[in-house]
């Protein structure tokens, strides 16, 4: 297959995907967007984190602090200077703040950046670390940003949270984000710094003596990283319309790795799947918490059922499916034509045989 | 002689861990072109001047200079990119990347184009890309090694996995190379054929090389030059000749009995 044919491919469905966005847009009702949006946030948080873990072999857990750094970023963006002044009631909102007010776009924009900018600082000491103990460094980062944003009501509203953020969020937006979070990623992991990020990955020492520049590689993996969670916690926090600090514990970032290892550790497509999969079955399993009959056996309604029916059906996949739910595989026109082919070809080979 | 300036001048280094002097005292010049063997005993402290030399460890004591440079204390991959390069004894592969990868990397540290410009595929990187691409086919084609380009590079077989590593390490585009143990678990015909290379690739690269190596027939078949450690310490250089017949070498190397044999 020739790349122009897979460029013209590309933005076919490109346009295939606009045209499914305006319908779902125009026919489906709030809930149903709701999930569809949330798959779509979770689908950037989730390839913004497989750069960082699955590409770069980082074990970070710190996308919630950046979520929030970019949620807290684009609330106070967005929302209008008069009531900013009417919701701050603890201590009153602090200069710039008061009389900032950007379009949504440059909101996200900024989210991103600031998240960025905090992982660029924290990034340069931590990463040093290796395996756990980069993930409990980073762990105890969004820890920190979580406490901070409790205890700077000046900035945060503390503990109130920010609440009556305009619904800004829709399909166009999340799908957009994703869709560029995906081309800007698969860009970078499919070039020279990529094979130096995967490189990090299989062996540092070797990496290392071929000369790849570990600080700068990871940094720069980690960075843009958290770029991304800055953005969708800026898209979080328009969808919600409502954020405080306890919309960034620890169960967020463990929610995105659960859709990167479900999805498979370096492979996007398989986190896009498993970021929909992930928040479609959160809601399908709804109805067991409350209360069934087995037969004979009644079993009551148990709030928080259908996590720990999660967490078994993660187990089992995680037991028999290591690489995640498509094993490492990546979409491509070519494999996708290969395996149409593959199809037909043995219809017809059976249609064959038959006679 | 004088007037010809040395590539490598390691000036008696000493290296430490803890209360454990590893390498004590090494001192090595060496010329343009020349190939040097390193031998001695399991635990002699071999690898470890390695480890100095690319840069994984910082010596205790004293000074490595490349190429005049002074190169104590800079991280390996600033030594990589002066140009030294190394293979090791238990191999480093990129084992879940391919083979083309493991090859395309070690041309990385010479990319001129900025990352913006690689992740948007901009004309500039497109051309550098391609033309890693196709040095790194004409490496892969010296060691046969073309036809596995898609493979995974940890499931080739040991032999093969060893000629990738040289070819990764020649990517990187080295004056000096350094080979630990690169004949380790070969047969005598996989050995031979081994010689043979490392003295074609030291001819077609303009290289030279410094290498380590428990074989005998390589060592004193390829090497014209080689240093003896043993406990850290060097206890002899010289031709292969003036090794062989070293009561030194023959002692702590070979054993105290070799004169029987």
């Amino acid at each position: 297959m020739k790349k122009q044919n897979e460029k013209i491919f590309t933005i076919l469905a490109l346009i295939v995907l606009g045209v499914l966005v305006y319908l779902a847009e125009n026919n489906l009702d709030a809930y149903k967007l709701r999930i569809l949006n949330l798959g779509a946030i979770y689908a950037t948080l989730g390839v913004s984190l497989n750069l960082i873990y699955g590409f770069t072999g980082q074990f970070s857990l710190g996308h919630a602090g950046f979520m929030a750094i970019g949620a807290y970023v684009t609330a106070l963006l967005v929302l209008p200077p008069y009531y900013k002044e009417m919701i701050f009631i603890l201590e009153p909102l602090v200069w710039p703040f008061t009389v900032m007010h950007t379009p949504f776009i440059v909101a996200l924009f900024l989210s991103g950046l600031f998240a960025a900018i905090a992982a660029l600082l924290i990034g340069l000491p931590v990463l040093r670390l290796k395996g756990d103990y980069l993930g409990i460094a980073t762990l105890g980062f969004a820890e920190i940003i979580r406490i901070i944003a409790n205890n700077i009501p000046q900035v945060t509203n503390g503990a109130l949270g920010i609440k009556g953020i305009p619904e800004f969020t829709n399909l166009w937006w999340t799908i957009g984000v994703a869709v560029f979070t995906i081309y800007i990623i698969k860009g970078l992991i499919s070039s020279s710094y990529g094979r130096a990020l995967m490189a990090i990955r299989e062996n540092e020492i070797a990496a290392e003596v071929i000369g790849v520049n570990l600080t700068y590689h990871k940094v720069m993996s980690f960075t843009i990283s958290a770029f991304f969670a800055g953005v969708a916690g800026g898209l979080f926090a328009c969808l919600l319309t409502t954020i405080d600090p306890k919309a960034f514990m620890f169960v967020m970032t463990f929610n995105i790795l659960i859709v990167v290892v479900l999805g498979g550790l370096g492979s996007i497509t398989g986190t896009v799947l498993a970021a929909f999969l992930f928040n479609y079955s959160l809601e399908y399993l709804r109805p067991i918490e409350a209360g069934f009959n087995i037969g004979p056996i009644i079993i009551p309604a148990i709030p928080g059922l259908r996590m720990v029916t999660f967490s078994a059906l993660l187990l089992i996949v995680i037991l028999y499916k290591q690489k995640g739910l498509l094993g490492g595989v990546e979409f491509s026109w070519k494999g996708l034509f290969r395996f149409i082919h593959k199809i037909f070809s043995n219809e017809k080979s059976s249609e064959g045989s038959s006679k | 002689m004088e007037l010809v300036m040395e590539l490598l001048n390691v000036d008696n280094i000493t290296m430490k861990f803890g209360g454990l002097t590893a390498v004590s005292n090494f001192k090595l010049k060496v010329v343009p072109g020349e190939l040097i063997g390193l031998i001695g005993p399991n635990g002699a402290g071999k690898t470890t001047v390695f480890n100095i030399i690319t840069g994984i460890y910082t010596p205790t004591i004293n000074q490595i200079y490349f190429q005049s440079q002074n190169i104590t204390g800079i991280k390996p991959d600033k030594i990589a990119k002066a140009g030294i390069a190394r293979t090791f004894q238990n191999i480093r592969l990129l084992e879940n990347l391919t083979v083309i990868d493991n090859v395309m990397v070690g041309f990385h540290l010479h990319l001129q184009s900025n990352l913006v410009s690689a992740i948007l595929r901009l004309p500039g990187y497109a051309r550098e890309e391609e033309s890693i691409y196709h040095k790194s086919m004409e490496l892969l084609e010296k060691v046969e090694l073309e036809k596995y380009k898609l493979e995974k590079a940890g499931s080739l077989p040991y032999g093969q996995q060893r000629k990738l590593e040289i070819v990764r390490a020649l990517a990187t585009g080295p004056k000096l190379l350094l080979l630990d143990e690169p004949a380790a678990g070969m047969n005598p015909q996989e050995t031979k054929e081994l010689m043979s290379f490392i003295q074609k690739i030291q001819n077609d690269f303009d290289l030279t090389i410094f290498l380590i190596e428990h074989d005998m027939k390589v060592v004193m078949g390829i090497c014209r030059r080689i240093l003896v450690m043993d406990y850290g310490v060097t206890i002899a250089e010289g031709n292969p000749l003036e090794i062989q017949n070293n009561p030194e070498v023959i002692k702590a190397y070979l054993g105290v009995d070799a004169n029987d044999a």
